[in-house]
């Protein structure tokens, strides 16, 4: 079973942060909240091992351990 | 001209029960001449049971009903004799389209796997179903088997006691008392005989009602599976079409909650749906319109003493994935050997319990399944409709996105992990062969594998040696003796073997798996089918 990455991984994380804000720029409500679910579900397929995707559904929960 | 559901298949007529002083006492009664209840009748009268079907009315089916029926059904409807007519007179297809808002999102091939016998599914008007049983069990009369289907007999109370039930039944020429040894209750979702018995039937109510319509149209829509979700003629809501035989195509409306059903079902108010859907020149006749609100609900038990229910009265589920009728097959297919055991003194009454055990992990399982086709088909809150939104967007242009949208996975058998008449798998073998699985078919030759493996306990040998019988406590169990030679295409070895070199298997008379190893080994086998039989 592989462990969710929690420690930072993103390379150049600034212009990660940045880009995601662009790709909302100018968007109403309903539009953002469509897009911030398609990403959701390009990354889990991206990922797809089940048991990290569970341990990322809890880590985003923010509930403790 | 009559439809087939409009003229009487098993009109009244008296029977010598009712100018009896005391009652007659039945092996077995079966409440309800639906497909259910007639296949439990059919198969216990193959075994030689006798067995009397009484049904309120006297008349298939009255509209089409369940109309998709599965490959496992049509192979349980093989082995009672009745599956050829439905395969030859249903519509099987492949292709299915997914509409989304204006546009289609996408088209795909079921591309069913090879080398069995049976397709995947048809689509089949119950009424021909029923009707194709009722032709079987006039057979199964003719050869002199103990059946008999009593039109027009309407169950009005129910007596229960230890080792019997006592049944009050109104005919037209009045009432009259019979007794059974066993009862099947087989009368459906509203079940009469669970109200009798004042017993529970717990589960969810969706708030959500679906208009089914099935019209008569000479249109050139290809026999395709086509859903809409959200589209401009039903906006916010869903749709389906589907083909029938006779040119009777199946068309669900989603209409939402807060909808007076009588007035929705009126011609008036169905007609210029249905024309927004299909187009304003289209010609259609109405054959039948029902509304059915979604609902997945179970009983605790099935089985209470003397009394079994099966299907629809056992178990109700929203109908997108066609598990309502197929998973009634699948009850009795369950039930009727293991009753046949105890009625001939070969298995204690404690073998039943198996029956809900295994129903019960079945229709869990059919549940689960149809409450989440229900939640992708109408999401609940706003976020599960904007996941479902971002879905259905995206697999318009990502492959990865498609087998997330859920408009109803098909039926398949259920798998009886942890069964208690299961033994532990010792076979490094495919999973999908694994104690507790449904046997999948195969092909040998100009022949398959089910057939061979029908009715009875079965020991499967492949490339390996065993005797030709045992007994085992009044339990016969024959040999089917194969070789991976036997099958060219080598799907007996891929779904059998596996990287196996040989392996012999126990398969119980409903064509499951009891047990498997790699070989004959006596006291294994014998401790196995003791478990099977409920004696472990």
């Amino acid at each position: 079973m592989s462990d969710l990455i929690l420690t930072p991984n993103i390379d150049d994380a600034d212009d990660f942060y940045a880009d995601l804000l662009a790709a909302h720029e100018g968007l109403e409500k309903a539009d953002s909240d469509a897009l911030n679910a398609r990403l959701v579900l390009v990354l889990a397929n991206h990922i797809g091992d089940r048991s990290v995707l569970t341990q990322a559904i809890r880590a985003a929960t923010l509930a403790d351990e | 001209m009559n439809k087939i559901f409009e003229v009487p298949l098993y009109a009244y007529t008296r029977s010598p029960d009712q100018d009896v002083p005391a009652p007659v006492r039945h092996k077995v009664i079966v409440i309800g001449a639906g497909p259910i209840g007639l296949a439990a009748a059919i198969d216990l009268a193959q075994q030689g049971i006798e067995v009397v079907v009484l049904d309120d009315n006297d008349k298939v089916s009255f509209g089409s009903r369940a109309i998709c029926f599965a490959k496992r059904t049509l192979e349980i409807a093989d082995r009672l004799g009745g599956g050829r007519p439905m395969v030859d007179k249903g519509v099987q297809w492949n292709v299915g389209k997914v509409f989304f808002d204006e546009r289609q999102v996408y088209e795909f091939n079921l591309l069913p796997e090879e080398g069995h016998a049976n397709p995947a599914f048809i689509n089949l008007q119950q009424y021909y179903f029923e009707q194709f049983m009722v032709d079987r069990v006039r057979e199964l009369q003719e050869q002199g088997a103990p059946i008999e289907i009593r039109g027009r007999n309407k169950v009005e109370a129910i007596g229960t006691h230890e080792d019997h039930v006592k049944l009050e039944v109104e005919t037209p020429e009045g009432s009259y008392t019979v007794e059974a040894d066993w009862l099947i209750a087989c009368d459906g979702a509203g079940s009469p005989t669970r109200r009798m018995l004042g017993l529970d039937f717990v589960g969810r109510v969706f708030e959500d009602n679906f208009l089914i319509a099935d019209v008569i149209m000479d249109a050139d829509f290809p026999t395709e599976r086509w859903f809409w979700f959200d589209p401009p003629f039903n906006k916010g809501q869903s749709a389906l079409l589907h083909k029938q035989p006779d040119g009777v195509w199946r068309i669900d409306l989603q209409l939402g909650w807060d909808i007076d059903k009588e007035r929705e079902k009126r011609p008036e108010n169905v007609i210029p749906r249905l024309k927004a859907m299909l187009g304003e020149d289209v010609q259609f006749e109405l054959e039948w319109v029902s509304i059915y609100t979604f609902q997945c609900r179970r009983m605790e038990k099935f089985r209470h003493n003397r009394v079994i229910f099966a299907g629809d009265s056992a178990h109700q589920v929203s109908p997108f994935g066609a598990r309502g009728a197929n998973s009634g097959m699948q009850d009795t297919d369950n039930l009727c050997w293991k009753l046949k055991l105890v009625i001939d003194g070969k298995a204690s009454e404690s073998l039943l319990d198996s029956y809900d055990v295994e129903r019960v992990h079945g229709a869990d399982e059919n549940i689960l399944n149809s409450t989440r086709s229900t939640d992708f088909i109408t999401p609940k809150s706003q976020m599960s409709r904007i996941l479902r939104d971002a879905v259905l967007d995206l697999s318009e242009h990502h492959e990865f996105a498609r087998p997330l949208v859920n408009s109803g996975r098909l039926s398949v058998p259920c798998t009886y992990d942890g069964s208690p008449l299961n033994s532990a798998d010792a076979l490094d073998g495919p999973a999908r062969t694994r104690p507790g699985s449904p046997c999948p078919d195969a092909p040998l030759g100009n022949e398959f594998l089910l057939p061979k493996l029908a009715g009875k306990f079965t020991l499967l040998t492949i490339d390996a040696d065993a005797p030709d019988m045992i007994e085992e406590d009044g339990i016969e169990v024959t040999r089917l003796a194969l070789s991976v030679k036997d099958d060219p295409t080598l799907e007996l070895k891929r779904r059998y073997l596996g990287d196996a070199i040989s392996a012999v298997y126990l398969i119980r008379p409903d064509q499951h798996v009891a047990a498997r190893r790699d070989n004959y080994e006596d006291n294994a086998f014998r401790h196995a089918i003791r478990r099977a039989s409920g004696k472990e």
